[in-house]
C-alpha cells in the first residue's frame, strides 16, 4: 500500500465506495514491502542501541572474560596447555557468546512488546514478521562485535588461527548467521512468556544445555555415550565444528554445510512459531 | 454512488473468562460523522475499539469497516483506519521526527515523502520546535498530539480516538477538540470514546452510551440530554429533615422526583431549562424550607447513567473501576 502523498494535508475522499476501498487497499504485504518494513524496524533497533549503550555490555565484556576464563581454567587439564587449548576453545566461546547475545534478543523483544508503541505496530498494515525480524537484523551488529572481540582476545593470548584472515572472517560470518538463526528460538520464547524476567529464566534453561552440552568446550570423545548422542545432534555443535574448520584450517568443509542446514532448520521451525505466537497476542 | 457505512458491527462480543467485556453491541457509523461512545471506566469501550481495530480477536458477532470484514480481512481493515490510543503509542526511544518517519516507512511511504509528511504533520500539530527532542521530554498534551499525528500519516478515512483528552488540562483539551473537528471537515470519519458527557456533547453527531459491555442508549447529544433534563439544580437543605417535604414540592411543580442524598441533605433536580430553577427556589421558600447552597450545572455522566441504567457509573472502590484494562492485562 504505497500511498503517495505529495500533499498530506489534502482532503481525503469525502465518501468511499466499495470500489474506492478496493483500490485503496491490498490484500497482503508483498515480499518487497515485508523486507522494507523489516529494515525500518532494524533501523529503529539501531537507534535504540545507540541511545542505550549498556545493551552492548554482554557482547563487549563477556567475550573478554569468557575467553580468558575458560582458556586458563580448562586449558591445562584438557589439552595440556593453554596454547594448545585455544584453537579448540575460541570457536566454542564464539558460539557461546553468540548464544548469550541471542538470549538478549528475546528478553528485549518482550520488554519492547509491553510498550505502547507496539499497539501502533499491531494496528499498522505491516507484515507481522517485521517487528520480530527487524531487531534481529540489527543484532547482527552485536554478533559481529562479540565474535571480533573473541578472536582479538584469543590472538592476544597467543592464538594463531591457521585459517588466516579469510578463515577468521568466514568464521565470524558463520557465527553471525548462527546467532541470527538461534535468536528465533529466544524470540519465540519472548512472544510466549508473560514477562521479561520469565523470558530470561526460560532462556537460561535453553541456553545452558545448548552451549555446555555441545563440543564448544570439550572434545566429544571424552563424554559418556548418552551425552555424546545429544551433543552430536545439538545444532551448536555443528556450528562450533564448522567454525573450527574455517578458523583453524581455512577449509570450507562439509561441516560448514551441515551447520548452515542446522541453522535453516532452526529458522524453519521457530520463525513460523514466533509469528503465530505474536499474532495471538493481538 | 453506493455509500457504505464506515463502521458496521452486529452483536460484538468479547469475553475474558467468565467476564463479558463487550456483550452484544451493535454499532453503525455513517461516513463523515463523529460518533461518540460514552461510558465509565470498564464499560468495554476500549475493548470494543480494539476489536474493531484488529488489536483483539472478535469472540462473537461481526464487524465491517467500509464493508471490509474485520475478522476475515484484518490487513485490508488496517489500511483503512488510524488508531490513537488512550496511552500515547509512540516510541520513547525516538524523537518526534523519527517516530513519524518510521510510521510512514512502515506503511510504504517512500523515504523522501515520509520526511516531508513528518515535517508537515509536526507543523500542523505545533510540534516543529520539539521535532528533534526525545519523547521522554514531551508533556502529556504533546504526546497526544504526536500520537494523533502518527495516525494521520496515510490520511486514513476512519480514525479511532480512545479517550483522546483524558488527563489533559482544559486548554489542551480545547485544542484537541479543534483538531478533531478539522479532521472531520477534511473528510474523515471519527469514532471516539470518552468518559465525559461534555466532550461527547461538544464533538459527536451521535452518541452511544455503553454500560457493562452493552449499549444502553443511542442518539444525538440533544436526545440524550433531554432524557435527563438539560441542566441540574443542586441544592443543600439547611435541615436534612425537610427533604421529604422539599421532594414533594418539586414533584408538584415539575412532575418528577428529585435525586436525594439523605445523609447530607443534598437534593438534585433535573430541569428542562435552567430558568426553571427560579420556580423551584420560590416554591421552596413559600414552603418555608431553608437552603444553604444552590448551583445549576449541566448534567454529569453520572446523572445520564442514573437516568438510563438506574445505577451510577460504578466508580466505587468495591467495583473494579478499571475492569477493562485489568481484564486485558490478565488476558495477556
Amino acid at each position: 500500500m504505497t500511498l503517495q502523498m505529495t500533499k498530506p494535508v489534502a482532503v481525503a475522499p469525502r465518501r468511499l465506495t466499495p470500489d474506492d476501498v478496493a483500490t485503496r487497499t491490498t490484500s497482503h504485504n508483498s515480499l518487497r514491502e515485508t523486507v522494507g518494513q523489516t529494515m525500518s524496524m532494524a533501523w529503529r533497533a539501531t537507534k535504540k542501541m545507540r541511545r542505550n549503550p549498556e545493551q552492548f555490555f554482554d557482547v563487549t565484556i563477556q567475550p573478554l572474560l569468557f575467553t580468558a576464563m575458560f582458556a586458563y581454567l580448562l586449558g591445562g587439564g584438557l589439552s595440556g596447555s593453554v596454547q594448545a587449548y585455544l584453537p579448540l576453545v575460541i570457536p566454542g566461546i564464539l558460539a557461546q557468546t553468540a548464544l548469550t547475545a541471542c538470549m538478549a534478543t528475546g528478553v528485549q523483544l518482550r520488554e519492547d512488546m509491553e510498550k505502547g508503541v507496539f499497539d501502533r505496530f499491531k494496528s499498522l498494515p505491516m507484515a507481522r514478521i517485521a517487528p520480530l525480524a527487524g531487531p534481529m537484523v540489527a543484532d547482527l551488529l552485536r554478533y559481529a562485535i562479540a565474535s571480533t572481540l573473541t578472536f582479538l582476545t584469543g590472538i592476544a593470548m597467543g592464538y594463531r588461527p591457521g585459517g588466516g584472515a579469510v578463515g577468521v572472517v568466514l568464521a565470524i560470518l558463520l557465527t553471525m548467521i548462527a546467532g541470527w538463526s538461534l535468536a528465533w528460538v529466544f524470540t519465540w520464547v519472548g512472544t510466549l512468556a508473560r514477562s521479561a524476567q520469565s523470558v530470561q529464566g526460560i532462556s537460561m534453561m535453553i541456553m545452558f544445555p545448548l552451549t555446555f552440552m555441545s563440543n564448544a568446550l570439550v572434545p566429544v570423545e571424552t563424554l559418556p555415550g548418552w551425552l555424546a548422542a545429544f551433543v552430536k545432534v545439538n545444532p551448536v555443535s555443528y556450528v562450533v565444528t564448522a567454525t573450527r574448520d574455517l578458523a583453524n584450517d581455512g577449509q570450507v568443509t562439509g561441516h560448514v554445510g551441515w551447520a548452515l542446514v542446522a541453522c535453516a532448520a532452526v529458522i524453519a521451525i521457530f520463525a513460523p512459531l514466533s509469528v503465530r505466537s505474536y499474532k495471538r497476542h493481538l | 454512488m453506493n455509500h457504505i457505512p464506515a463502521v458496521h458491527a452486529e452483536g460484538l462480543v468479547k469475553s475474558f473468562g467468565d467476564f463479558r467485556a463487550v456483550d452484544g453491541v451493535d454499532l453503525h457509523v455513517a461516513q463523515g460523522e463523529i460518533y461518540g461512545v460514552l461510558g465509565p471506566n470498564g464499560a468495554g469501550k476500549t475493548t470494543m475499539l480494539k476489536m474493531l481495530a484488529t488489536l483483539l480477536p472478535i469472540d462473537g458477532g461481526r464487524a465491517e469497516i467500509f464493508g471490509v470484514d474485520v475478522r476475515r480481512d484484518p490487513h485490508r481493515t488496517r489500511q483503512l483506519l488510524g488508531v490513537t490510543g488512550q496511552y500515547a503509542s509512540v516510541d520513547e526511544n525516538l524523537t518526534a521526527n523519527e517516530n513519524l518517519w518510521l510510521f510512514g516507512r512502515l506503511q510504504g511511504v517512500a523515504g523522501k515523502a515520509a520526511r516531508n509528511t513528518a515535517a508537515q504533520l509536526l507543523e500542523q500539530f505545533g510540534l516543529q520546535e520539539a521535532a528533534d527532542k526525545p519523547i521522554s521530554q514531551f508533556s502529556g498534551g504533546m504526546r497526544r498530539r504526536l500520537d494523533l499525528a502518527a495516525s494521520l500519516i496515510t490520511r486514513p478515512p476512519l480514525i479511532f480516538l480512545d479517550e483522546p483528552t483524558t488527563g489533559l488540562d482544559p486548554r489542551t483539551r480545547g485544542q484537541m477538540w479543534d483538531t478533531i473537528r478539522e479532521l472531520v471537515a477534511g473528510g474523515c470519519t471519527v469514532l471516539l470514546t470518552t468518559q465525559y458527557l461534555d466532550e461527547a456533547d461538544q464533538l459527536a453527531d451521535r452518541i452511544a452510551v455503553i454500560d457493562r459491555g452493552r449499549k444502553v442508549a443511542e442518539g444525538t447529544p440533544d436526545e440524550l440530554k433531554a432524557s435527563v433534563g438539560n441542566s441540574t439544580l443542586r441544592l443543600r437543605l439547611t435541615d436534612a429533615a425537610d427533604q421529604a417535604a422539599a421532594a414533594e414540592v418539586v414533584r408538584q411543580l415539575l412532575g418528577e422526583d428529585p435525586v436525594l442524598s439523605p445523609e447530607s441533605g443534598r437534593m438534585n433536580v433535573a430541569l428542562d431549562a435552567a430558568d426553571r430553577a427560579a420556580d423551584v427556589l420560590i416554591r421552596l421558600r413559600e414552603a418555608g424550607i431553608g437552603i444553604t447552597s444552590v448551583s445549576v450545572d449541566a448534567p454529569t455522566l453520572d446523572e445520564v447513567f442514573l437516568a438510563l441504567t438506574g445505577h451510577d457509573t460504578g466508580d466505587s472502590p468495591d467495583q473494579p473501576a478499571n475492569a477493562d484494562e485489568r481484564q486485558l492485562e490478565a488476558a495477556r
